[in-house]
């Protein structure tokens, strides 16, 4: 049987605290998201995929900028610590997380509005490619070697991909797509939605920013007992090589 | 309502994907915390 303390490996009383508040607004977007908001104009009652797929999206960009500022923190010699890799780890699999409910969100959607799940364009595929590169990024994480070694080639690649974010943003502008431009935050961009829908497109970014930084804070807790789990297990083989050599 | 099944179900992926991955986080932070003592961990 196991203890309180043993289950509350990675939590404090914050993590508990936020976790009440994230699942208390998980619970309040669905009612709000599914039942309460009205349909759209256009896109009829679609539209409710929106407080899921827009949140997801724009949380995984942030996951990926933290990721790419954690990685600049970790290579600067003033800064370098590996809480930083740590952080940036942990941010980048919580993003490919949300990126994958917004594909997979958005991909249901199309398949309404568009009659189709997935099509080549530019919005699609960019998000797409991005979403490849920082999957590619996680494994490059688990490639072998020291922790300082991970550390430093992944934070490469962390600066290197999160060039990425400007060009999926834009795509919509840059190129003819199917995809609708910015709801809220685009160029010129007058908000005439609903109030309803409004609040819930927002309820939605703040539970969905919530449950990132929940995730966030376990899973680098995470990683740092593997780290130390790693270390000693080098110094126990360390230890075990030399007592052999000294036989 | 229209489109039910298609609405429906990207609240049950969205929610039931982190569901997933939260269970994940926690079961491999227990297995990493079983051999790490309690006053070795930063924050607590």
């Amino acid at each position: 049987m196991t203890t309180t303390a043993e289950r509350n490996v990675t939590g404090t009383a914050f993590t508990r605290g936020l976790g009440v508040v994230t699942i208390a607004g998980i619970v309040l977007l669905v009612i709000l998201g599914l039942f309460v908001s009205p349909a759209d104009v256009n896109q009829g009652e679609s539209v409710r995929i929106m407080y899921a797929h827009v949140p997801g999206a724009w949380l995984a960009y942030l996951a990926f900028i933290v990721t790419a500022v954690s990685s600049a923190a970790y290579l600067w010699p003033r800064t370098r610590s590996l809480t930083w890799d740590r952080i940036a780890g942990a941010s980048a699999e919580v993003g490919v997380l949300f990126m994958a409910i917004s594909l997979i969100t958005g991909s249901l959607w199309g398949r309404i509005t568009w009659g189709t799940y997935w099509t080549w364009d530019a919005r699609l595929t960019t998000t797409a490619f991005l979403f490849v590169t920082y999957v590619g990024y996680l494994a490059v994480r688990g490639l072998g070697g020291s922790h300082q070694q991970r550390a430093k080639r992944s934070a490469v690649l962390a600066l290197l991909a999160v060039l990425e974010i400007p060009l999926v943003h834009f795509s919509v502008e840059l190129w003819n797509t199917l995809h609708q431009e910015a709801s809220v935050a685009g160029r010129g961009t007058d908000v005439t939605m609903d109030g309803l829908m409004l609040f819930c497109l927002f309820l939605g970014v703040i539970v969905f920013t919530l449950m990132y930084v929940w995730l966030v804070l376990h899973r680098q807790r995470a990683l740092h007992l593997q780290d130390m789990l790693d270390d000693t297990g080098l110094d126990a083989a360390l230890a075990a090589r030399r007592a052999e050599a000294n036989v | 309502m229209d489109d039910l099944g298609f609405i429906a179900g990207s609240y049950v992926v969205t929610f039931g994907a982190i569901l997933v991955y939260v269970v994940s986080v926690v079961r491999r932070s227990r297995r990493a915390g079983r051999d790490v003592p309690r006053s070795e961990r930063p924050w607590t």
